[in-house]
């Protein structure tokens, strides 16, 4: 690999992304002299309280929400877990029963999960093969017992966009709270809670170039929810914990940014365009995983026969380019991307596959770059495969 | 959940020794499930008098770990006779190797397991009987991994 040609891409914006020099910016005066504890009564405390809530009313007014309808939480994971748990445990007498779908990421999951363990039944909803769930295969599901039910705006892996407007208002005929993982989808897409009718919803700030481990929860004023963390006070006495102030601030930030740059998110897409276009006609059998256009402006999912993932993303980090694969061989379990086989993707073929999520920090020499190293190494993988072999030779026809 | 391969894995794995077919095998061995996301075929040839493994092959679809691995059990085998190859446990594979993720311990046993095909292959061909344990079978349910 020459020097002269080796770039580094990061296109694994999906998995997490850099702290902006303006988000870092609005945060270090919190992380330096003024430390003070929100709950104190000095002027460097009361300093710290009004940044949290000029945040928070930031934060609301991009959402369409009322101030004291956002609370942060330490992270995405825990604002659903607050969500699911807190509504669920609230409304025990009316029912303990809960909608979900089968594409959630594993903090909604394996929380859905837990609650079945404490009595709760659950159901899955299946997506169709483009990744989407069926509103009235959703409406069906909800019964009498039902006490919430809980869909993400856009998936993290395929990047395919639910219809939450509609999901939601489904709900509501039937009374049923309804709450959304917008991770994924803050930032990328039009998000705003009035608008959706969601009772609630999720975000995360490391998925939009605020730091990791700050995130927040929007709660509808009059929805019924449980603390997750009970303590001092903090948070209208919902969710205890001094505050996180630099991360509170740098997450208003960074959504303030992100808001505001969704116009040029257009040029995002086209990246996003040229890049499946090009992989799907350079790389015989690839094919895109999920929705060509119910999809997040950055996402790209391809799944490649005959190659495994881990060894293709190991590849592109040699040659400078970050991404990431839905292959068992690269989560703790053995098993294949959760999403990858809810849409019907053979276990091979969900093995095989490669995600690339570009953000505004992409260029089109990052496209040309991946478009050029690509190839060779999936052909590369290809030639060792065995697969690949006796496909070529026509010995075996691949089974599910 | 962090994953560090060691050197001579990531070395394995972006050189490959002996990776290919032998069109005139005396021994084909494959072993694993796409399934299952590990599949490792190898190739042998065998001198029938000195029943040393002259040359060997291999194909792998996996991951890091699995081409590695099996790159490794090639290099291990390549000169060595059939008796001395069936003595390679994955152990050695992983030692060679300078270690494996706890996760990735079942690629090296699929190495293994790769090579005891290849020889009962060879058994086969021969009409001699095989007394030594195969381990995977290529069907999902025996898989203990």
């Amino acid at each position: 690999m020459s020097e002269k040609t080796a770039r580094f891409v990061y296109a694994d914006n999906a998995a997490t992304t850099p702290v902006s020099p303006e988000v870092l910016e609005a945060m270090l005066p919190f992380l330096k002299e003024k430390y003070g504890n929100p709950s104190s009564l000095y002027s460097v405390a009361r300093e710290a309280a009004s940044a949290v809530e000029d945040a928070r009313a930031k934060i609301a007014g991009l959402l369409g929400a009322k101030p004291n309808e956002i609370y942060f939480t330490a992270s995405g994971s825990e604002a659903d877990n607050w969500a699911i748990k807190g509504a669920a445990r609230a409304n025990m007498a009316k029912g303990r029963h809960i909608v979900t779908s089968k594409i959630e990421h594993h903090a909604v999951l394996h929380t859905c999960e837990a609650l079945e363990k404490e009595g709760f039944e659950v159901t899955y909803l299946p997506v169709d093969s483009e990744g989407i769930v069926d509103p009235d295969e959703f409406r069906k599901a909800l019964r009498p017992d039902t006490v919430l039910a809980a869909i993400m705006y856009a998936n993290n892996e395929i990047g395919t966009i639910q219809p939450i407007k509609e999901l939601a208002a489904i709900a509501h005929e039937r009374k049923i709270p309804f709450f959304t993982d917008a991770v994924q989808a803050v930032g990328h897409i039009p998000v705003n809670v009035a608008e959706l009718g969601v009772d609630m919803l999720a975000l995360s700030g490391h998925k939009i170039n605020a730091p990791k481990g700050i995130g927040a929860l929007y709660i509808k004023a009059g929805t019924r929810i449980k603390n997750l963390i009970d303590g001092g006070g903090q948070e209208r006495g919902r969710r205890a914990g001094t505050e996180n102030v630099p991360y509170i601030v740098g997450l208003a930030r960074a959504l303030e940014i992100a808001f505001a740059r969704i116009p040029e998110l257009e040029r995002v897409r086209a990246l996003r365009d040229r890049l499946i276009d090009g992989i799907l006609s350079t790389i015989p059998y690839s094919r895109l995983n999920g929705s060509r256009e119910k999809r997040l402006p950055g996402n790209v999912n391809v799944a490649f026969e005959f190659i495994e993932g881990e060894s293709l993303v190991l590849l592109l980090d040699s040659v400078g380019i970050c991404a990431s694969t839905g292959s068992a061989c690269s989560t703790a379990s053995l098993e294949p991307s959760h999403v990858l086989l809810a849409i019907g993707l053979p276990h091979e073929k969900a093995h095989g596959s490669l995600r690339l999520s570009l953000s505004h920090g992409n260029t089109d020499e990052d496209v040309d770059y991946i478009l050029e190293k690509l190839p060779p190494l999936v052909e590369r993988l290809r030639a060792m495969s065995p697969l690949y072999e006796e496909f070529m030779r026509g010995e075996k026809i691949f089974k599910v | 959940m962090a994953m560090l391969y060691s050197q001579k894995v990531m070395d394995h794995f972006a050189n490959p020794r002996n990776v290919g077919e032998i069109p005139d095998a005396d021994a084909v061995g494959e072993v694993g499930n796409a399934v299952c996301g590990d599949i490792m075929k190898m190739y042998l040839k065998i001198d029938k008098e000195t029943e040393t493994i002259t040359d060997v092959k291999f194909k792998t679809f996996g991951c890091g770990a699995a081409i590695a691995t099996s790159s490794m059990a090639t290099e291990l085998i390549k000169g060595k006779t059939i008796k001395e190859a069936l003595q390679l446990t994955n152990k050695a594979v992983i030692e060679a190797l300078d270690g494996l993720p706890p996760a990735k311990i079942h690629c090296s046993v699929l190495a293994e397991e790769a090579v005891k095909a290849a020889i009962a292959d060879y058994y086969r061909k021969q009409g001699r009987e095989i007394d030594f344990d195969l381990g995977c079978g290529g069907d999902c349910e025996h898989c203990g991994h």
